[in-house]
């Protein structure tokens, strides 16, 4: 490097150890302690990115999360790359790579560059307007708009990163550990509160622990000195967990509050392996206090925007703290005393100051008189007219400002400057208080939104709160402290603080130039290239409310969230709508407060622990024998198993052909499984289900459908009357979960006074369902002396049986109208019955088939499948099941929905069966039915549920629903696809054994 | 994210819970008796109002069991808990 742009700094830079970086292809150097953006200054460069729309040239405007310029894509590995990091914010390792990301293609030489000069045909809205029309033509212009804005590339790869989540519980949490939260924290702490602090940065204490002026004294020693101090003693204090690198994304209600711990990102990439590469703690706080500081703000002037031009807070912080100049002709502009520290250290680091231009007409306090008495040259009542500098400032241009603030008079005055550090006064950062939900009140004095209402046990101190100077700060931090946490003394209550006073204030949000407003270039917000222009003209436009505004000017939509920006924005608003700035009020904010990986975000839940999956006690044996699986609710059932590299097809061809002619197995395990007992149990199932249950006899199975009070089918299943007062219901696999949460709430909130318990079974029992005409013989092998007769165990009967100690219920059901067994054992021996079965099936070429023959076969039936053939918009009369529905019960869930005007009507949809001409042609499930496909619009009948190829019948077979469906059977009707019309005839449900004989083998 | 005090548990993370709706719907003693506009009143009306609003909730992924809240739907606070079959309370 050529310049001399370090000083020499040991305190919080260590200049022993050199790191090497790689910024844009070229290698060059910083020190352990920099982060990336003052290793950048400390090279002299400043250029680092190109704005959004114009692809103006930008440089490092900041030194913290408000950066809008520097952000880059750190990394160049596929999996690891990071886009959108603030340089301000990632500390310096070695071997760190990046680059600019806005630019193409470099950022020294940018083909969008010809943008800003096409700027005048680039207003805000003009991306609305222009691209919209013709709506044909967006997929080309977004092609190109996608090619020239790229906010950075995202990874290609899956991450490979660890991330962490932690639950964390504390009295009070302190978010901000400058000055104000460590003075929190050690009085809580006092208190015997158990504090947890956290801070962003590496370090802490805020700004006041780099701050080196002479003027600003705590119980008489340098506050800085003071504050390391206190910084001693809260690190040895027990009460306090410090979490660093840490910043808070979210605060929601009930004081739950999402913070998010960076482990890795400071380490050479060497060093990060089997590490957690950042954390989330999920916090519930008794007590929040909110220590988050303040922002300072630009001032908005002609060509604000160019490399060079910073905030003077962040020209402070790269001398005092990283031991850097920003510049060699620094010039300060401001509107307040602030600045003047600026200056200060400028004068302290031995760094050239050409001039301060303050727009207020003199300043008395401390700071400035002490500025004054360096000789240095102040502009007073003056404004920046131009800037000038394609990629570098290197001249400013000022002048005079008129009585009124809205004009300048009198010559221009050049200077010299490669640094501009602006002042437009601090922001509160109230964020976090207002994604809380608190309300905001405006403060005309300082021109701030401050912290107000709120329901939530929080406080805001320091500057969050609008306190800025040193004694305001301390001592009410203390006296809001011990009010918020009700403790009478603390051992800050005689602190002596000394500092200079700001007497004098100005503000102008829109500052003139001698050009026209037309002719300049005011930003606002710099990442989204918006402008005071822009601005004006959504108001001329009739947009009134800021949310209209922000959204059709992109003001504050950038990834910074107009953390600098937004002020500017609704001041400049309510000058132009001569509306007071407190009665605009201010656009939302959303979480996350900075961005969030999201890594983060899902944690250790990727992968096999993305969601939770349920197997069955039999699941390795369907492995092992080739099983495929389709997921149901939460379930892995087989879905077929294909023999010998057979599609998917021929296996299920194969399979439900072998479960007609001689036999198939079927793991049942995953249907629900609901044990009820007690003394009205009986009643409660005649209330649940649509049908009759006081006569079933113990030993006896009967079919339920359950009803929502609706009326419309909510699921159905096999209840067993296992005992006087005992039955075992099986419900849907999916629906499981819900039946159970459904009867428990009809138990505990109107029905209380039924003696009924329910108990969730179904992870406790495994069931093989063995059907088919040999299914007697198998079952008869493995329960010799199991009398299987008709008459002893008939359909829709139960027996229970031990089978080598083994407690066996064995249900004859059918869900395939194939003679059937179900036999369920507790789940552990689960695969040993199964094995059982299979080894007595042998000869019987026992076939296990999956959920999709199962469909088959129960479809053939014209056997419903609830979900499947229902949507929650169907009754039992829809379905055609009239006959399940009793005529004598008073009531039951759903019953008097059943003939409310709208379930009566007769052109609702309902349930038919649907053949093909072609016998080989199968349906699309959601295939629609049309009667007349030329008359347009084309009115849709309804839909195909279920479609099948049935080997037994050797034709396709289909259920459907049907607008008047039962009307319709022998209609002709078509259903129209992408590349064909089927022609379909309506025909009954079952296609298959009507008169029922296959049950009995 | 509330925090919510079960009456039977304690204190428990919003995510152990579901809500039920609005609470103090008692299901009709006898359905049959009722004309269709009763009957749609009983299942399909339910308040949506700014302030303290009555429902139920459930401590699902706990006790399982069901009870009272009354919330206050313009700032998710909740005023009181109380068990099925008590009354509301004046709020
Ligand atoms: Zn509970």
């Amino acid at each position: 490097m050529s310049k001399n742009l370090r000083i020499n700094n040991k305190q919080f830079v260590d200049e022993t150890r050199k790191l090497s970086f790689i910024f844009n292809g070229k290698k060059l150097y910083g020190y352990k302690g920099d982060t990336l953006a003052s290793a950048l200054l400390s090279n002299d460069i400043h250029l680092v990115g190109r704005s959004f729309k114009y692809h103006r040239p930008r440089g490092i405007m900041t030194s913290g999360s408000e950066e809008p310029n520097a952000i880059l894509q750190i990394g160049n590995d596929d999996a690891l790359t990071d886009p959108n990091v603030r340089a301000t914010e990632i500390e310096l390792y070695d071997g760190l790579i990046c680059n600019s990301q806005n630019c193409w293609p470099s950022v020294k030489f940018d083909i969008g560059g010809i943008n800003n000069f096409l700027s005048p045909l680039l207003p805000a809205g003009f991306y609305y307007k222009t691209f919209m029309w013709p709506a044909s033509f967006w997929e080309k212009y977004e092609y190109f708009i996608r090619k020239s804005a790229g906010l950075g590339k995202s990874p290609k790869k899956q991450d490979p990163d660890m991330y962490d989540h932690r639950y964390m519980h504390c009295d009070i949490l302190i978010v901000g550990g400058g000055v104000s939260g460590l003075i929190a924290a050690k009085i809580a702490s006092d208190d015997n509160k158990k504090v947890l602090l956290l801070e962003d940065k590496e370090l802490l204490g805020g700004s006041l622990i780099y701050d080196d002026n002479d003027i600003s004294k705590i119980d008489n020693q340098k506050s800085s000195e003071w504050l390391k101090k206190l910084i001693e003693n809260i690190k040895n204090d027990k009460n306090i967990i410090i979490k660093t690198r840490t910043s808070l994304a979210a605060y929601h209600n009930y004081n739950f509050l999402l913070a998010r711990q960076n482990l890795t990102d400071h380490l050479s990439v060497n060093d990060r392996s089997n590490k957690i590469r950042q954390r989330l703690y999920k916090i519930r706080a008794k007590k929040v206090i909110i220590a988050t500081g303040a922002i300072e703000r630009p001032q908005v002037f002609h060509n604000n925007d160019r490399p060079g031009i910073m905030l003077a807070s962040a020209v402070k912080k790269y001398i005092d703290y990283y031991g850097v100049r920003c510049g060699l002709e620094n010039v300060i502009f401001t509107n307040n005393d602030s600045a003047y520290e600026t200056a200060l250290s400028l004068y302290k680091s031995g760094t050239k100051l050409n001039a301060i231009i303050d727009i207020r007409d003199n300043s008395s306090s401390e700071i400035v008189n002490k500025v004054k008495s360096l000789g240095i040259q102040i502009y007073w009542n003056h404004t920046v007219v131009n800037t000038k500098g394609y990629k570098r400032i290197n001249k400013i241009t000022i002048m005079k400002l008129n009585d009124k603030g809205n004009d300048v008079v009198g010559k221009k005055i050049e200077l010299n400057c490669d640094c501009l550090a602006i002042s437009g006064g601090w922001t509160p950062m109230v964020h976090l208080f207002t994604q809380s939900g608190g309300k905001l009140k405006f403060d005309n004095k300082d021109n701030i939104f401050v912290p107000d209402k709120t329901n939530l046990n929080q406080l805001s101190i320091g500057s969050a709160k609008g306190d800025f100077e040193l004694d305001d700060v301390l001592k009410n931090s203390i006296k809001d402290t011990k009010k918020f946490l009700q403790i009478e003394n603390s051992n800050f209550d005689k602190i002596d603080v000394k500092c200079s006073k700001e007497k004098e204030k100005k503000n102008i949000w829109l500052l003139p130039s001698d050009k026209p407003l037309s002719k300049t270039k005011p930003f606002l917000d710099y990442q989204n290239d918006s402008t005071a222009k822009d601005i004006k003209l959504a108001l001329r436009e009739g947009f009134k409310s800021i949310e209209h505004v922000k959204r059709y000017t992109t003001t504050g939509m950038g990834t910074d969230q107009g953390k600098l920006a937004n002020m500017h924005a609704l001041g400049i608003v309510a000058d132009t709508t001569n509306t007071n700035m407190g009665d605009l009020g201010t656009t939302t904010f959303r979480p996350p407060y900075t961005p969030l990986t999201f890594g983060t975000i899902v944690g250790r839940n990727v992968g096999q622990f993305f969601d939770i999956f349920r197997k069955t006690p039999i699941h390795d044996w369907h492995v092992d024998n080739n099983a495929k699986f389709e997921n149901v609710g939460q379930w892995k059932r087989a879905w077929y198993y294909p023999k010998d590299g057979e599609s998917m097809h021929d296996a299920v061809q194969r399979e439900s052909k072998a479960a007609r002619e001689s036999s198939g197995i079927l793991d049942a395990s995953t249907l629900g499984k609901i044990d009820i007992q007690g003394t009205d149990a009986n009643e409660f199932l005649n209330r649940i289900y649509t049908n009759a249950w006081s006569k079933l006899q113990i030993g006896k199975c009967r079919y339920g459908l359950m009803l929502n009070e609706d009326g419309m089918v909510y699921d159905d299943g096999v209840t067993t009357k296992l005992g006087e007062n005992h039955y075992l219901m099986t419900t849907t696999t999916g629906g499981a979960a819900n039946v159970m949460s459904k009867l428990e709430d009809y138990l505990q909130t109107e029905w209380p006074e039924l003696d009924v318990f329910l108990t969730s079974v179904t992870d406790h029992y495994a069931t093989a369902s063995v059907c088919g005409p040999n299914a007697k013989k198998i079952i008869n092998k493995i329960f010799k002396n199991l009398d299987l007769s008709d008459e002893s165990f008939p359909h829709m009967s139960f027996k229970e049986v031990k089978l080598d100690n083994i407690n066996c219920r064995i249900m004859r059901i059918s869900f395939t109208g194939e003679l059937s067994y179900e036999i369920n054992v507790e789940a552990s021996y689960g695969k040993y019955i199964w094995e059982k079965c299979i080894g007595a099936g042998k000869e019987f070429n026992i076939t296990p088939y999956g959920t999709e023959t199962m469909h088959l076969l129960r479809a053939e039936k014209g056997f419903i499948i609830v979900g499947q053939d229902t949507d929650g918009t169907m009754t039992p009369v829809d379905l055609q099941m009239d006959w399940i529905i009793s005529k004598k019960k008073y009531d039951f869930i759903g019953k008097r929905s059943l003939y409310r005007s709208d379930t009566i009507r007769e052109d609702r949809k309902q349930l038919v069966g649907l053949l093909t001409d072609d016998p080989n042609e199968i349906l699309e499930e959601g295939a629609q039915i049309v009667k007349d496909e030329n008359k347009k619009p084309v009115n849709m009948l309804g839909h195909v549920t279920s479609s099948y190829f049935s080997p037994t019948l050797k034709k396709s077979i289909a259920l459907a629903v049907l607008k008047e469906g039962k009307k319709l059977k022998g209609q002709k009707l078509l259903v129209p696809m992408i590349d064909k019309t089927i022609k379909v005839t309506v025909s009954d449900t079952v296609f298959l054994d009507k008169e029922n004989e296959r049950i009995n083998g | 994210m509330f925090l919510i005090n079960c009456p039977y548990c304690g204190e428990r993370d919003q995510s152990e819970f579901v809500s039920g709706g609005e609470a103090h719907i008692a299901r009709p003693k006898q359905p049959t008796e009722l004309n269709d506009d009763q009957w749609a009143e009983y299942l399909f009306m339910r308040k949506n109002i700014k302030g303290i609003q009555f429902e139920r909730w459930n401590h699902a992924h706990g006790c399982r069991k069901w009870f009272n809240v009354a919330r206050d739907t313009s700032n998710d606070k909740i005023e009181k808990i109380y068990k099925m079959g008590e009354q509301p309370p004046k709020l």
